[in-house]
């Protein structure tokens, strides 16, 4: 992590870290790990995914993440797969899409040479909650509804940022182009002897069957969850990209 | 300027020619790459190697060390924590059942690994009354404690996931990994008093390697 710290200084210059909002802290209860209320702090959010753009200027500025200097511990085969060399994604791909294709490992020291971080599994799923108008809108059947039928249309990774609806806390694309990666995706006990674990759910596995916007609700955070169980942090997927987070003291430096 | 300032300043400075100077080793290292045996200290690290990760780590006895000091040696993984009453004493009680397992002379070369998943309760002296307690003093035993952040990334290595689900309780998988004397995963037994022998042959296959 520390290697990149001087890069940080130069971060300015090509990230979008202006474009952060604040997340005020709370309390919500999230769909796994738990069937109390968890308190969430509050911190800052990048308004957008990361992209394409700003993903070459990482790799320029840090070598060890170039696609043909990668180390196989850190990235599977389809790293930047659709990139066309070390430092060129590829033509069909736009400046302004989320960068996809990346590893754990890549998003975080991406994060970290900014000063940021990646968001923890709660934290993400606390502000993708929210609709354009409440913070928390997972009842709303409409609020269901778009992210389902996200998940049922494909390539939505080729769209631009801010294509999506900006939210409550203001910000866009958590749902509508690209999963994105947590700092902590690996803390979802999804198979295997987890499956009798008490704090998970047996009867999502129905929700295939649901109507109701609780039931829609549960089987659309449930396959973010069973995504994030199913990922090893050094692969690299076609609809899976990321943003960063601060703590807010961090950001008062 | 503040003083904090010129400390980041400094400090990336620094950071930033070492960045340089392990940057011109690889490049070093590249061009030793045609001769086939080079000694193990002069060796690139494979690419898969978990000595690839930079982290720094407390032991038992609260020496600080780099995953990569342990280099040369094969290594038996298991991610614990020491207040835990469910899986762990099994998942000890199987890493002391392959240790026993393994031929008194390569003990030499075997370094038994137990990797906190909670560091903020398990410090070093609370690792070393556990290794007391269980019988674990010898020096192939090695119990370690890292950042939140560096434990976290280093269960993305061993595919390990865990979750802290109350102050005093973890859900975790529960893995046994292998790695051998250049830091690759070799070997992995998932679950609780499983069969051990191929983890076993894994070891021992290493050791003579």
């Amino acid at each position: 992590m520390a290697i990149c710290i001087a890069v940080m200084i130069q971060s300015q210059a090509y990230s979008q870290s202006g474009s952060m909002v604040e997340v005020k802290g709370g309390e919500f209860v999230p769909l796994y790990g738990t069937k109390t209320e968890i308190p969430v702090d509050g911190f800052l959010m990048d308004v957008y995914p990361v992209t394409n753009a700003e993903f070459q200027k990482f790799v320029e500025a840090n070598p060890r993440w170039r696609k043909s200097q990668v180390k196989k511990l850190f990235a599977d085969d389809n790293y930047l797969r659709n990139w066309k060399d070390d430092l060129s994604f590829g033509d069909d791909m736009l400046p302004n899409s989320p960068v996809t294709n990346v590893s754990w490992y890549a998003a975080k020291n991406y994060c970290e040479c900014q000063g940021k971080r990646l968001p923890t599994v709660d934290e993400w799923e606390y502000v993708a909650m929210a609709n354009e108008k409440q913070p928390d809108a997972r009842t709303e059947k409409s609020y269901n509804q778009f992210i389902l039928s996200w998940y049922e249309t494909p390539d939505t990774y080729k769209k631009t940022i801010g294509n999506t609806f900006k939210n409550y806390w203001g910000v866009y694309d958590l749902h509508g182009l690209v999963w994105e990666w947590t700092s902590d995706f690996n803390s979802v006990m999804i198979g295997g002897e987890s499956r009798k674990d008490s704090t998970g759910d047996n009867n999502l596995f129905c929700g295939a069957a649901a109507v109701g916007a609780t039931d829609l609700m549960n089987y659309a955070a449930f396959m973010r969850y069973a995504f994030r169980g199913s990922m090893k942090a050094q692969y690299s997927v076609k609809n899976l990209g990321f943003r960063c987070v601060q703590d807010v003291e961090k950001s008062e430096l | 300027m503040t003083m904090k300032n010129l400390i980041y300043l400094l400090l990336a400075a620094f950071l930033f020619t070492a960045c340089n100077n392990a940057e011109k080793k690889e490049a070093e290292v590249e061009n030793n790459l045609a001769e086939t045996k080079v000694s193990s200290e002069n060796k690139e690290l494979p690419e898969l190697s978990i000595y690839n990760l930079p982290s720094t780590w407390t032991t038992q006895n609260g020496e600080h060390i780099q995953l990569e000091d342990l280099r040369g040696n094969v290594l038996v993984m298991v991610m614990i924590y020491t207040s835990c009453k469910a899986a762990c004493p099994r998942l000890v009680a199987d890493m002391r059942n392959i240790e026993k397992q393994v031929p008194e002379e390569d003990l030499d070369n075997v370094k038994f690994l137990m990797v906190s998943i909670d560091p903020e309760t398990d410090t070093p002296k609370r690792l070393k009354d556990f290794s007391i307690e269980n019988d674990m003093e010898k020096d192939h035993w090695l119990f370690l404690r890292g950042t939140p952040e560096d434990t976290r990334e280093f269960a993305t290595v061993l595919a390990v996931s865990y979750k802290k689900i109350s102050p005093i309780d973890f859900s975790h998988s529960n893995i046994i990994s292998v790695f051998d004397e250049e830091g690759v995963l070799v070997h992995q037994q998932q679950g609780l008093g499983v069969d051990n022998t191929e983890t076993i042959e894994a070891i021992k296959t290493e050791v003579s390697n």
